[in-house]
């Protein structure tokens, strides 16, 4: 993970000032964002929590470069993405951005290893080095020996960890995750928000997760409240989130 | 230009190209349905095409069995070349003296009763040819030969028919009758009509002095040569004329020249064997209804192949399109997702065609030529193929256009 090309001029890998993004338009107008304030770190975790329909989903597709915003100011890892082609925003994801879906969207024709490799494909990596790096990442979510499974072969939470080293096979600077607990068992999810914390850590990394799964608090560095197209408020954790290197996280669930 | 760079490292994209490849084979239920579509339709409509184009060469086979004549002349009403529009014989002389005619004969040809020794009676086309020359014979002589039609009351049967058609009771020895033979007995055994054999047409005689070999008729009636003489007194009263005359042009005289020359010196029409050929298709496919029953046959493989193969390729890819929403997301360009989509239905339709060309192949070399008229020619694989690429095409057309509506932001919504 080379420094950023753009402006990097303190740890803020994104920022956001003011952002505004209506769907539809006259009487069909819904406004999805009214002034959307926020900023996310390198190195951090920056939780994104409220009440459903507030906005959260588009506020993070604008911040991954899958939706264009209305008004306000941005930049991600330097970037205006505003000022992004279609096609130069294609690769700009490509090479920047790890998803994390509440909806696994594996494959199920192809192996675990070829999911995986999948945002290295997209990239043009060769075969034989895509499916090394696959095998390496499934390793550190605990699949190692699975590579040549069936996505649907395994559990949810299996399946939840696969997404996971499909996130960040290609060592992307931002992972936005929505709703990566809720189609899982509470216990489930907590391992898995375990997993993504243990794996997703990096100086050079934001994450930017969506949830209104309060127990998965604790794996946050900071928790932005959103209400009605707005940031409310932005908590910083007392204490150190949990995560791998942090000792033994205990799952409250067990 | 920016389109090309978008995270599209390797030109040709060997990767995404076997995940798509990947994707439709492992799909089973689906890979098999667009399969099974595509390869029903491709073998409806090729072997309906060949049975069509079979039958229809079969209409002008005795034209080509009768290789000798460079034009066939024809009373100007004769639409094909069983239509019965006789000729007065005083016409062969009027043709025979037109310049450039080597030689000019008259044949019979026509439909005719024949009163089998086991007393069964059996619609037969009798070919009469020239008593002198013997030109118009058969294409092949398998006994006998076809001067043995000198003989008194000589006549040569088509190998096909003679133990089908032809078939006399087991027991009855060449020359007898049998009066007490029930056809109708499914004990009855028969054995092939032979040499020596003696049927009766218009009530006389008719004995069997050769077997030929002829390309089977359009309704596999029996084919019975006889001289041009013999044919006519086979026949009734009111047919005891020409059918029509197979000229020879001296060498040296273009044939469509000379054809123009006796038409307008006597009148007929007079054609190559090519375009009598034509002639006789001509009216057999505008006016007959067999085009359209095998158009409808076509159509319903056609429509087959549509509503099952193009349908299922169409919700194939929208049961993808949330991997290819995915994929969009993660930075996969429409162009290399339409490719993928043009690739899963390139390869089904190459194995949907080439399965049903297949197998209507196997199926014209397993069925022997004289039992069903089945004939391949290039122009029907190329039409097949042309039916399955619309089907393939339309679908997938349809297919891409849901990917390049596909939003990369949809893949958050669940
Ligand atoms: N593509 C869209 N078209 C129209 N309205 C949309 C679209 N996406 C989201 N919205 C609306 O925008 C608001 C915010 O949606 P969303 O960001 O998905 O909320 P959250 O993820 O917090 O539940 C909602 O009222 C939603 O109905
Ligand atoms: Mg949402």
């Amino acid at each position: 993970m080379s420094p950023a090309a753009g402006t990097r001029d303190d740890d803020v890998a994104i920022r956001l000032t003011d952002v505004t993004k209506t769907f539809g338009k006259g009487d069909s107008a819904v406004p999805a964002l009214r002034g959307a304030t926020l900023e996310a770190r390198y190195g951090e975790s920056t939780f994104l929590v409220g009440p459903s329909g507030c906005g959260k989903t588009t506020l993070i597709s604008i911040v991954a470069g899958l939706l264009h915003r209305d008004g306000g100011a941005m930049s991600v890892l330097g970037t205006d993405l505003g000022s992004l082609s279609r096609g130069q925003l294609t690769r700009w994801r490509s090479e920047n951005v790890g998803f994390i879906f509440q909806a696994f969207n594996l494959i199920p024709q192809l192996t675990v290893a070829e999911n995986v490799s999948v945002p290295l494909v997209i990239r043009g990596v060769r075969r034989r080095e895509a499916l090394r790096k696959a095998a390496a990442i499934l390793d550190a979510v605990g699949l190692g020996g699975r590579e040549r499974s069936r996505p649907n072969k395994l559990s949810g939470g299996q399946q939840q960890r696969v997404a996971i080293a499909r996130s960040l096979v290609h060592d992307p600077r931002i992972l936005v995750c929505d709703e990566p607990t809720s189609a899982l068992d509470a216990s489930v999810g907590w391992k898995v928000m375990q997993q993504i914390a243990a794996v997703s850590q990096h100086p050079d990394r934001a994450v930017l997760v969506v949830t209104h799964d309060e127990r998965i608090f604790p794996f946050a560095h900071r928790i932005a409240h959103m209400d009605d197209g707005r940031i409310k408020r932005v908590d910083q954790q007392s204490h150190q989130p949990l995560h791998a290197g942090a000792g033994a996280p205990e799952d409250p669930f067990r | 230009m920016v389109e090309s760079a978008t995270g599209c490292a390797t030109r040709d994209d060997p990767l995404m190209k076997y995940f798509a490849l990947k994707m439709l084979f492992g799909d089973v239920a689906k890979f098999y349905g667009i399969l099974l579509g595509l390869t029903f339709a491709s073998l409806l409509i090729s072997q309906q095409s060949a049975i069509f184009v079979g039958l229809m060469s079969r209409t002008v086979g005795f034209i080509r069995d009768t290789g000798q004549a460079d034009l066939w002349i024809i009373d100007p009403d004769k639409l094909y070349v069983d239509d019965q529009k006789p000729l007065r014989d005083t016409e062969v002389d009027r043709v025979r003296s037109v310049t450039g005619v080597a030689w000019a004969v008259p044949l019979f040809k026509g439909l005719l009763s024949a009163k089998l020794p086991s007393g069964e009676r059996e619609t037969c086309d009798v070919i009469g040819i020239d008593d002198a020359t013997l030109i118009g014979g058969p294409p092949k002589v398998l006994e006998g030969s076809v001067a043995d039609l000198r003989n008194p009351d000589a006549i040569m049967i088509d190998n096909a028919s003679r133990g089908r058609k032809l078939a006399l009771p087991a027991g009855l020895a060449p020359g007898d009758v049998m009066l007490d033979f029930d056809p109708n007995d499914p004990a009855a055994k028969r054995r092939p009509m032979g040499l020596g054999d003696v049927l009766e047409l218009n009530e006389r005689r008719a004995v069997v002095v050769g077997i030929v070999e002829t390309t089977p008729t359009f309704q596999s009636q029996p084919v019975i040569y006889t001289t041009y003489a013999r044919a006519k007194q086979y026949a009734p009263a009111n047919r005891r004329t020409a059918s029509l005359v197979l000229v020879k042009a001296l060498s040296g005289v273009e044939p469509k020249e000379l054809a123009k020359r006796i038409e307008a010196e006597t009148g007929l029409l007079a054609f190559t064997p090519d375009d009598f050929s034509w002639r006789t298709i001509s009216y057999w496919v505008s006016q007959t209804g067999i085009p359209i029953n095998f158009g409808i046959a076509i159509g319903l493989g056609f429509l087959v192949g549509v509503a099952i193969a193009g349908q299922m390729f169409y919700n194939f890819t929208l049961d993808n399109l949330k991997y290819f929403g995915a994929m969009k997301a993660m930075g996969a360009s429409t162009r290399r997702l339409l490719v993928m989509v043009a690739l899963q239905a390139f390869v089904a339709a190459v194995l949907g065609l080439g399965i049903g060309l297949g197998i209507t192949c196997m199926f014209g070399l397993s069925v022997p030529g004289n039992r069903l008229a089945f004939r391949m020619l290039w122009h029907i694989p190329v039409m097949t193929a042309g039916a399955v690429t619309i089907i393939c095409v339309g679908s997938a057309l349809l297919s891409m256009i849901r990917v390049v509506r596909l939003d990369p932001a949809e893949v958050f919504k669940t």
